[in-house]
């Protein structure tokens, strides 16, 4: 074989893995897309449709209203606004707690910092469910079992892993530009809101998605402190109508997970560039 | 480092993590151990009855199912989706086009919330109407009953982490941006071929991004819970998906043994940090540093 032969057949051998690995990779969700769409009857034919007959967008209202004897009303609608009451919060208040923290950790000598910012990096070791019963003890003497604030008020406290990643960014900032503010005047605390966050905005975006991902996300936590039907998340609302399997059609449980989806993919292409770098540098030690 | 030490701004700067860490770690792990010593729940304070939450749980059948299943489930898996994650990464990280394109293809899955996830894969896997099923017909497999035999409840679990193995990919991709291009090229004029080229020069060039990948995967993989509850409520067919986290949370919350919940989350905290250091170990000499 020529040089050229063996490049052309070693593209091919690239190309068609990728285009398999593909297939692979997004016929699930496809899959759930179809029988989103779907009349109820099409979902359960063999060999299955891809193409439904008719596009049924009203699946996506029917599992936003399913009714059904055993279930009762799911306020899919009421669990949205929740779901999306918690995560703003929680996205405020882990960008705030964790901008000051990192800058802390990142950007003023104070003692016993080294062995603080250790002991931080080791708490991320510890599982969830070791907190469990104490976390759930505590919220229930502050009287917050069945409120949202077991779910957002501690991301005003700042979480290991984003002070973390935060700091790496921030310790790249030439420390130069601090001197220089102070030279000039500039306390610490206008040296960080003037000169270090307006730079630690790609950072702060990544907080901002992790922290959005991890809220619409969770299902552990409303699951433990959420007491009433009309908290309850989207999560939540999703587990409820999975729950039924036998009574719950197909078509609209995948038409409410695609509910469920649908906005992290959206917040995923809009932040698309930054949050690949973000997801790279957290494996730099 | 140059400049002095402010210690006063930099404890005002870290004060709402100093409360946090107190208030939502230390102080609720101390609790937790405090609570594994005695008899508690819901309805009634805390009990001291010494270690018998712990004497008890060495001779709990079920207990130990659930953490068999954990580990099992966490050893076979991460390796797995690591394996899978490197491969995709190594793809995407030749010459050809299209690559933007297969990358968010292979990291969406990844995006999908746990609920959802769970829900998508027993419509793939179910045994009627299943993608899944269908697909392996054309092939001419059988295909086995991946969510109502005990023998399979896992291998589904696990298929179903290696297709979320999205996020691992896009961190070894960097990594493997970051390796000289030459050190391949040196490999090449040596004779390396793609497997000796992998062995000496990707994955040791990789390794410390291996290492924290393998440890979050492995942390995150002892406290699975949203996935199974949901796709296996109880941990059924004959508690084979049954995991740690789970009967902990059973435990605490249905059959109002907070005390016992607690010794089982100390045990499985106890596994994770053993487990970590352990794979600190194996990594030492091992794992390549840039610059020594």
């Amino acid at each position: 074989m020529t040089g050229n032969q063996r490049k052309v057949t070693r593209q091919v051998a690239i190309q068609t893995s990728l285009i398999l690995l593909s297939v692979l990779f997004a016929a699930p969700l496809l899959w759930m897309m179809s029988t989103a769409l779907k009349p109820l009857n099409e979902t359960m034919r063999t060999p299955p449709v891809w193409i439904p007959s008719q596009f049924k967008w009203g699946n996506f209202s029917d599992a936003f209203t399913y009714n059904s004897k055993e279930l009762g009303y799911i306020p899919f609608l009421v669990y949205g606004q929740n779901t999306v009451m918690i995560t703003v919060l929680a996205i405020i208040g882990s960008l705030v707690s964790n901008a000051l923290v990192a800058y802390s950790f990142a950007r003023i000598q104070w003692r016993g910092r080294e062995t603080f910012f250790a002991l931080t990096i080791a708490t991320m070791m510890i599982p969830f469910p070791v907190m469990m019963v104490p976390l759930y003890a505590l919220f229930r003497d502050l009287g917050w079992i069945g409120t949202f604030r077991p779910l957002w008020v501690p991301t005003f406290f700042g979480s290991a892993f984003n002070i973390f990643l935060l700091r790496q960014f921030l310790r790249t900032v030439p420390m130069e530009l601090s001197e220089a503010a102070k030279i000039d005047g500039a306390s610490e605390w206008r040296t960080f809101i003037d000169i270090i966050l307006p730079l630690a905005r790609p950072a702060l975006t990544v907080i901002a998605v992790f922290t959005f991902m991890w809220a619409w996300n969770d299902f552990l936590g409303p699951l433990i402190y959420l007491t009433d039907q009309k908290t309850y998340t989207l999560s939540m609302g999703l587990q409820f109508l999975q729950n039924q399997h036998t009574g719950t059609p197909w078509n609209l449980l995948m038409a409410a997970s695609l509910i469920v989806i649908i906005p992290v993919i959206i917040v995923f292409f809009f932040a698309q560039k930054v949050f690949i770098q973000g997801i790279a540098t957290t494996g730099n030690k | 480092m140059r400049g002095k030490q402010d210690n006063r701004m930099g404890i005002l700067f870290a004060l709402p993590w100093i409360i946090g860490f107190c208030l939502f770690t230390a102080l609720p792990l101390l609790s937790s151990l405090y609570y594994s010593l005695t008899s508690f729940s819901i309805l009634k304070s805390p009990k001291w009855i010494g270690l018998d939450n712990y004497k008890e749980l060495a001779t709990d059948q079920v207990f130990r199912g659930a953490l068999g299943n954990t580990l099992l489930f966490t050893v076979a898996s991460v390796p797995l989706a690591t394996a899978a994650a490197i491969l995709l990464a190594m793809l995407l990280n030749t010459k050809t086009k299209g690559l933007a394109f297969y990358r968010t293809i292979f990291y969406i899955p990844s995006l999908v919330p746990t609920i959802a996830l769970a829900v998508l894969w027993l419509w793939v896997f179910n045994g009627e109407y299943g993608l899944l099923n269908e697909g392996l017909k054309h092939l001419g497999i059988a295909s086995p009953p991946w969510l109502t035999d005990p023998a399979w409840t896992k291998s589904t679990m696990i298929i179903i982490s290696v297709w979320g193995c999205g996020h691992a990919m896009v961190i070894y991709l960097a990594g493997l941006q970051d390796v000289p291009q030459s050190l391949f090229e040196a490999a090449e004029l040596d004779g390396a071929g793609l497997i000796a080229k992998t062995r000496h020069v990707t994955i040791p060039m990789i390794s410390p991004v291996i290492l924290f990948n393998v440890t979050m995967g492995m942390i995150g993989g002892l406290q699975q819970f949203a996935l199974p509850y949901v796709m296996f409520p109880g941990g059924q067919p004959a508690r084979s998906a049954y995991f740690a986290a789970m009967y902990l949370y059973d435990n605490a919350f249905l059959y109002q043994r907070m005390g016992y919940a607690s010794a089982m989350g100390w045990i499985m905290f106890v596994i994770t940090v053993l487990l970590t250091l352990a794979a600190f170990r194996f990594s030492r000499g091992r794992v390549h540093y840039e610059g020594g």
